[in-house]
């Protein structure tokens, strides 16, 4: 057996606000291995972006451990976890989360910039990773010139150009219609099959989770059913 | 991240708010211009006055007849004739003396031919061109021997020679001073006006004996410049000479002096120190409205890390570091007052030309204020650019993200 590309052991995550403590995760185990495709789903406010959050490395549990790819986060700094995000998570947000103003080809570029890579590198990634995505012809278009379903994929180019370990989805078809949920859900599916991409995927919708190959449900902070 | 990268981020943030970039950049230009136009018109007074105090020499004294108390009567300045060309004399045996200058002064209305002239007379040796560092456009000064011969001979100032001559050559011409007929020997170069505005090409000179004996009557004499070898001499002189007066006019303990001292090199330090503070106080007044260019920078800044936050954080997710955030604002602010500094240095030397253009001031931009402007602009920037930046690069990454 392969090591756990993702080991979550006792993992907490509580929110204070006005003196009052919102107990957003509580003792969650979870190992994913690579090449796997999680839906994690449960109800609104149920914690479910919180634990995407700190899945990305974009927050830090209070208490309990998580190792990324062998790697301790808990023990890392502001520069390290930047680092991290950078090589191995690609993120894919229900708001697209493309730089405003941005072109496409320039949005896909931006973790590359930070991967420190070269120009002329940079460009050709970037290209190529839009035209994996058949965007092709929509690489200077800037993100309010795109549909949601062109948002997405923008942002799922985004997500891959780095070539990362683990692409984290955060209701990816939240803002999309049914047919683009569909063309989405398909390309995912093909990226997890084809290119063995480990993929954790948020949604409410059991349609949606049912393209993954493991669900779990989330309950007032608590992993509650594993199928 | 490299600084090019880093540069060419910021450059397509500030394109794609042009407007505001522009107007930031304004403060920043109308300070450094401020600035640079202010040091120039500063210095440019500075200069004017350091050319007018050299003209003047400035290790010279000038000794002059003091007022006495007589019975309860105290005459003005002047008013007594106590001294004397032996005094100029004795005064010229000092050491550290270089050149010394008895004068005595009159007004006249002098005719040649059918025109006539108001001006000043002055009875004067020939070291008195020596003392005033004055060259001649024509002919020659006269010599100790005119003086000795109390000569009918005359040398005129430009303004003299223009007005009773014309265009002609006074030269060998007689005029007629106090029904006196004096010869034209030669003509001063032009001096132009003192500091205070009396023009000093105004005067025809003529040997002090000849001035003394023939026009006024008189033996003492009215004024004694000299020049000293340094400045610090002549600060000494001002004592010796005190002394030698006092004992050559037979002064006892407790009398008070019957002349008076002035120290051209103590005026020059006064007048070179007043341009200094007027200079100081420009670009200090300017400097003022390049913070205040500062501050809008800082402003538009900080509206803009929070107008930005959302990005920011988009960016943190991607694998923004906290010093490529650090560096991209930064670099915002830093382009902002670098551009606003080459623009500012062209308005200030224009502003400066035009000063220069449009009124009697001399102007004198110097390459130093240019680049100490330049780079106050640039510090301007780092130090109000620093603390939005580090505003933006220490927001923590979910809350960045979350943020509408
Ligand atoms: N920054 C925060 N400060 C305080 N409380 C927070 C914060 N973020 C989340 N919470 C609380 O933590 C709990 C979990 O929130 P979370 O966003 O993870 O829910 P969710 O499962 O993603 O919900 P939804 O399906 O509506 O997106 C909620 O009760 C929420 O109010
Ligand atoms: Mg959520």
């Amino acid at each position: 057996m392969t090591a756990p590309l993702l080991q979550i052991h006792g993992l907490h995550k509580a929110y204070v606000l006005d003196g009052v403590t919102i107990q957003a995760l509580r003792d969650i185990d979870l190992n994913v291995e690579p090449g796997e495709f999680v839906a994690i789903m449960g109800p609104s406010g149920s914690g479910k972006s919180t634990l995407m959050h700190i899945l990305g490395c974009l927050d830090v549990p209070d208490t309990g451990s998580y190792q990324l790819n062998g790697q301790d986060i808990t023990r890392m700094d502001g520069n390290q976890l930047a680092a991290l995000r950078n090589r191995e998570i690609g993120f894919v947000f229900q708001n697209f989360n493309l730089l405003p103003r941005t072109s496409a080809l320039e949005n896909v570029e931006t973790p590359l910039i930070y991967a420190g890579i070269g120009k002329a590198e940079r460009r050709q990634k970037a290209r190529a990773a839009l035209e994996h995505m058949a965007l092709g012809e929509r690489l200077y278009h800037l993100p309010n010139q795109l549909s949601g379903g062109q948002a997405q994929r923008v942002a799922i180019a985004r997500a891959l150009v780095t070539h990362p370990s683990l692409l984290l989805a955060d209701e990816p078809t939240g803002n999309v219609d049914t047919a683009t949920s569909a063309e989405i859900m398909a390309l995912l599916d093909a990226l997890n099959r084809q290119e063995g991409l480990t993929i954790v995927l948020i949604t409410h919708e059991q349609e949606v989770a049912g393209h993954a190959r493991r669900r779990l449900l989330l309950r007032d902070g608590r992993l509650e059913l594993q199928t | 991240m490299n600084l090019t990268t880093a540069l060419q981020l910021a450059l397509r943030a500030l394109w794609r708010n042009k407007t505001r970039a522009m107007l930031t950049t304004l403060g920043v230009v109308i300070g450094v211009g401020s600035v640079i136009a202010m040091l120039g018109i500063g210095s440019g007074a500075q200069q004017r006055i350091a050319d007018q105090l050299a003209s003047m020499g400035t290790n010279s004294l000038v000794v002059r007849p003091g007022s006495v108390t007589r019975g309860g009567v105290r005459t003005g300045a002047g008013g007594i004739t106590s001294l004397t060309r032996a005094d100029a004399d004795a005064i010229a045996e000092l050491p550290d003396v270089v050149a010394v200058a008895p004068s005595v002064r009159t007004t006249a209305q002098v005719r040649y031919r059918g025109t006539n002239w108001g001006t000043a007379i002055e009875g004067v040796t020939p070291d008195y061109v020596t003392v005033r560092s004055w060259q001649l456009a024509e002919g020659e000064f006269f010599t100790r021997r005119h003086i000795l011969g109390a000569s009918h001979v005359c040398v005129l100032g430009q303004t003299v020679a223009r007005e009773l001559f014309g265009l002609r050559s006074p030269l060998d011409e007689s005029i007629v001073i106090k029904g006196l007929s004096c010869r034209v020997i030669g003509v001063l170069t032009e001096k132009g006006a003192t500091a205070w505005g009396s023009d000093q090409d105004d005067a025809i000179f003529a040997p002090i004996t000849t001035v003394q004996r023939k026009l006024e009557g008189i033996t003492h004499i009215e004024r004694i410049e000299l020049v000293a070898s340094d400045r610090e001499a002549s600060f000494r002189l001002i004592k010796e000479i005190k002394r030698l007066l006092r004992q050559r006019h037979r002064l006892r303990e407790g009398q008070p002096d019957d002349f008076r001292m002035h120290n051209r090199a103590e005026l020059a330090e006064t007048s070179e120190e007043s341009a200094r503070v007027f200079t100081w106080l420009l670009g200090s007044i300017a400097s003022v409205s390049l913070l205040v260019g500062g501050i809008g920078i800082m402003n538009i800044m900080l509206v803009s890390v929070t107008e930005r936050t959302h990005e920011i954080g988009i960016r943190m997710a991607l694998g923004a570091r906290q010093r490529d955030i650090l560096w991209q604002f930064l670099l915002e602010a830093l382009v902002l007052s670098t551009a606003g500094g080459v623009l500012g240095i062209f308005l200030g030397l224009g502003g400066a030309l035009a000063v220069a253009r449009f009124s009697a001031l001399p102007v004198t931009v110097t390459p130093v204020s240019v680049l100490v402007a330049f780079l106050f602009a640039g510090l301007v920037g780092v130090f109000f650019g620093l603390h939005p930046a580090r505003k933006a690069s220490q927001l923590r990454p979910i809350e960045a993200l979350r943020y509408e």
